[in-house]
């Protein structure tokens, strides 16, 4: 359980998934002008993200391994997640269409979001056990999570702030989140 | 090999039968209404009915929070359609506005205070000293309107002056928000006198950087017999405007203009387009001698 909890820590604050090893900045500089959409983009990125690392883990295990095809890996895990987008998406249009608008085309855009490919491979790799990996996804999926949502309550204020003119928008945004970056460098030391 | 290939098909196909059970279960009605209105649009995404494009407005006609006569680009016609598609009856549709240039300083006109040689752009020349006329208020003659226009309705005249087809304008107003100088603006299609200057300097500086200018002579005010034309004030200086719920098209001020520069157009009933191979020697109704037939 405590090495759960490490994991957990270490995936969130220190190894962040945005922050730490730039992985999934698309979504992160595309849906973080509104705080609400950043939020629902970060819950379709958890549940995705989570579900996909426990099927691509299943995958890897029970199949790939057994049948010694690893060679596989990429575009079995990339058919996993494609499908499991797919499906949220079908899920969120009947059930909660505001959020469906509001993501727009970046809900398609987990699809191919490197992030949930990356913690995928990272799992294998670090070669953890069903939950580890469990733990591990969470970890980053409200990782990436925290990190939209804080990024997002910057960039409201950012609209209402006095920026010079060649900065506004896209460059002061890169400037901020590199300041974020700095910023969880921080918690290296944490574990 | 073969476990690679069964593999993937094995999981690609459990994958499909999951979305294909899904997409069943989870299927959303979209109104048919939605897609019919959307096609009877005319497909400019102007924006001018206050949505992002022609379809976000035709899902709102469905869900029905707003009225049907906000295309402006679609007229009556469309207005018509999409009453019979959501089952309404017709009421009297707005009367259409149409674009009118407020300048009348082309390259015979207006003096010049340099000559331009920049990017073929208003905004550009804007930026320099305020374009290369005297005159800082009037067209610059560059065709960002031109440009603009989704619907191919202003040419460039003879005299680099925009020529609008009343025709093809549809009101939607791009180019009135595309023009640096704001001197379009759009005007119900009845309303056929128009002030054609924009210039706020006094008169004597006004004539001297343009040779139809108003010169603020106030004649047009004294001897307007509703009261609908006026010299108003403001921060930057003075210029004749007409009130036009008042304007009745009698034209008196137009006769007494010294300058010219308020005149009084034919009533718009055909496109210039059309009329181009015209060959009896009299120009037809709705003809503004722009120049662009000859």
């Amino acid at each position: 359980m405590r090495e759960m909890l490490f994991i957990i820590i270490g995936a969130v604050l220190i190894n962040n998934i945005i922050l730490a090893q730039f992985l999934g900045v698309c979504p992160f500089l595309g849906v973080s002008k509104k705080l609400s959409s950043a939020i629902g983009m970060g819950v379709a990125v958890t549940f995705v993200l989570t579900l996909a690392s426990l099927i691509t883990w299943l995958v890897q295990i029970c199949i790939l391994n057994r049948l010694h095809i690893e060679y596989l890996q990429t575009i079995a895990f990339i058919l996993v997640i494609a499908s499991l987008v797919q499906f949220v998406e079908m899920v969120m249009r009947k059930k909660t269409p505001d959020l469906y608008q509001s993501l727009g085309v970046y809900l398609p855009l987990i699809t191919t979001n490197c992030a949930v490919l990356g913690v995928a491979i990272i799992n294998i790799q670090k070669s953890y056990t069903f939950m580890q990996t469990f733990a591990n996804s969470l970890g980053n999926a409200l990782g990436f999570t925290l990190a939209l949502v804080l990024f997002a309550g910057i960039r409201e204020r950012l609209e209402e702030a006095d920026v010079p003119q060649s900065l506004k928008g896209m460059p002061i945004a890169l400037i901020t989140a590199a300041l974020m970056s700095i910023a969880f460098l921080g918690f290296s030391g944490l574990l | 090999m073969i476990y690679a290939v069964l593999s993937l098909a094995v999981l690609g196909a459990l994958f499909g039968i999951v979305l294909g059970v899904a997409n069943k279960k989870f299927a959303v009605e979209v109104d048919s209404r939605v897609e019919a209105v959307t096609k009877v649009l005319p497909g400019a995404n102007c924006g001018n009915c206050g949505f992002p494009g022609c379809s976000g407005y035709a899902e709102a006609i469905v869900a029905g929070t707003v009225s049907l006569d906000a295309c402006t680009p679609g007229r009556e016609e469309v207005y018509h359609k999409i009453a019979a598609i959501m089952g309404v009856a017709v009421g009297a549709a707005k009367e259409r506005k149409v674009v009118q240039l407020l300048c009348k300083g082309g390259r015979e006109n207006a003096a010049f205070l340099y000559k331009y040689e920049g990017v073929q752009d208003c905004h550009v020349a804007a930026a320099m000293f305020k374009g290369p006329k005297v005159c800082s208020y009037g067209c610059l003659g560059l065709g960002s309107c031109v440009q603009a226009c989704p619907f191919g309705g202003i040419q460039m005249g003879a005299d680099q002056l925009p020529v609008i087809d009343y025709e093809l304008c549809s009101g939607c107003g791009v180019c009135v928000n595309s023009c640096p100088q704001h001197v379009l603006k759009l005007v119900e299609v009845s309303h056929l006198v128009h002030v054609r200057c924009s210039n706020k300097e006094k008169g004597k500086q006004a004539k001297e950087a343009c040779a139809v200018a108003c010169i603020k002579c106030k004649l047009c005010e004294k001897n307007c017999p509703e009261g609908a034309i006026s010299v108003v004030a403001d921060a930057e200086g003075s210029i004749a405007v007409i009130d036009y719920t008042k304007c009745t098209n009698c034209g008196i001020c137009v006769e007494k203009c010294p300058t010219r520069v308020i005149e009084k157009m034919l009533p718009l009933t055909t496109s210039f387009v059309q009329n181009k191979d015209f060959t009896a020697g009299q120009p037809p109704t709705g003809c503004q001698h722009c120049g662009l037939c000859q």
